[in-house]
């Protein structure tokens, strides 16, 4: 072996574990495809709805607190995100970092309280 | 000529590495329904094989021959494709989880940020399966599930920042030789609340009871996988027990030490320094696969309005508390 190459050593394997997990799952189709049986009629291939025949489009409307809560996973996410790298280089840094984490977690606190006091986590109506 | 080396050493050990995952999900679902059958009073799977031995066997040839069925209504592309999505990223999280010392696919410096982000795109599978059957079951469950995985994503990936903190590494090989410096020898305990956080989020994240609302069996059927059927199923099902057993793998690696022997306990007891720490890495995951379990055969389902502030208005909170605390101490230490 050579010099280390961090590409090749360290995420070339990465990659192809990626490819061979497609893989499995396509290996995992076609066996399938040929061994399974195939007697399809139009009432089998009807969408499940308890025996009732399904009426309207499905993905018409839906709660918009979904739509909040994945708005709000946003803003924590990129907190966290910023959270990674600050926790490995906290010990070198030392007292400026922690200071300055925990005013980022602060003004993020702000908001978190605005968030509760609006009963954007509170999903019953009352 | 080096490449060529390292692309065919990756694939020896993928398939090695994989077989044997296979085999433990495998015997999983058959551990999973003995549990729970001796929990409830009851027998489990008996007829396949000596105790039932041969049951996943049973099962996965069953599932293969089984018909797919395609209703006429869902969009096909996307259809066919989800299940695709769920199982790649539930297998490959396993490239940078290492078994032991010297077993593991790669050795890549940034795993926990590798491991958490491919898990996050098993979201996409489920959210694609839910949106292309176009079924009202399958419909709210995708969204179900989906808030939910991301509202817990949220306070696992944070729990971990503690772990972070005291090992300074994203490296997972890195964290678990970081954790032979404590003479306890395991995150465990100075991190038990993240380690708590960890769990209940861990739970939230494969779908399983208490939080298993994007199947509610009662309520939504069989959530986002109504519509499927045969391998596209099976697929589904494997994907959700991959991702438990990584999920107890990186609680056995952030929390519980790895594949090492707390040093207080190799002091006391020298001979269990014999032991490999592949076996050691093993009953740790062990435990953790049968605590899903136990939890299971435990308690009852959870409503959404308690799921959704149980992440929101407990975990989170916790999580940054445990940041917070675990800064100050680091700080003085």
């Amino acid at each position: 072996m050579g010099p280390e190459n961090l590409l090749r050593d360290r995420y070339l394997p990465v990659l192809i574990v990626i490819v061979i997990s497609i893989i499995i799952g396509l290996v995992m189709f076609l066996i399938s495809g040929f061994l399974r049986t195939k007697r399809h009629y139009t009432l089998k291939l009807t969408p499940y709805e308890c025996g009732i025949s399904s009426t309207g489009y499905t993905g018409d409307r839906f709660n918009v607190k979904f739509y909040i809560v994945a708005i709000a996973f946003v803003i924590f996410d990129v907190e966290t995100v910023f959270l990674y790298p600050w926790a490995i280089v906290y010990k070198k840094i030392g007292f400026f970092a922690l200071l300055e984490m925990y005013l980022f977690i602060f003004i993020l606190l702000i908001g978190y309280i605005y968030a509760i006091g609006k009963n954007i986590f509170n999903w019953r109506r009352d | 000529m080096e490449t060529i080396y390292v692309i065919l050493i990756t694939t020896i050990k993928t398939i090695i590495y994989f077989g044997v995952l296979m085999l433990h999900v495998a015997y999983a679902t058959y551990a999973e329904r003995k549990i729970i059958g001796h929990i409830q009073l009851r027998l489990g799977p008996m007829v396949v094989g000596p105790h039932g031995l041969l049951q996943p066997i049973a099962d996965v040839v069953k599932l293969i021959f089984k018909e797919d069925i395609i209703p006429y209504n869902v969009d096909r592309k996307i259809f066919t494709i989800a299940p695709l999505i769920s199982l790649t990223a539930a297998l490959s999280t396993f490239a940078v989880i290492p078994v032991s010392e010297n077993w593991l696919i790669s050795n890549v410096n940034v795993g926990i940020l590798y491991v958490l982000g491919i898990a996050g795109i098993g979201t996409y599978g489920i959210i694609f399966a839910g949106w292309a059957s176009n079924s009202k079951y399958a419909f709210l469950g995708s969204l179900r599930s989906a808030a939910q995985m991301i509202s817990y994503e949220v306070a696992l990936a944070m729990s971990l920042v503690g772990v972070i903190l005291m090992a300074e590494s994203f490296n997972l090989t890195e964290i678990v030789n970081k954790q032979l410096e404590y003479s306890y020898g395991m995150f465990l305990i100075p991190q038990f609340l993240g380690y708590f956080v960890f769990i209940v989020a861990m739970l939230a994240e494969t779908n399983r009871v208490p939080f298993d609302l994007p199947e509610a069996e009662t309520e939504l059927v069989a959530g986002y996988f109504v519509e499927y059927s045969g391998i596209r199923f099976s697929l589904f099902y494997l994907a959700e027990y991959l991702a438990m057993f990584c999920m107890s793998a990186l609680a056995t690696i952030c929390f519980w030490g790895g594949w090492t022997v707390p040093p207080f306990l190799l002091t006391i007891f020298p001979f269990l320094g014999i032991i490999p720490g592949i076996i050691w890495f093993l009953i740790k995951v062990y435990f953790h696969m049968f605590l899903f379990f136990w939890i299971r055969g435990t308690l009852p389902r959870y409503r959404y309005d308690q799921l959704m502030s149980i992440g929101w208005k407990v975990l989170l909170p916790l999580a940054l508390l445990n940041i917070v605390l675990t800064s100050i101490i680091k700080y003085y230490w």
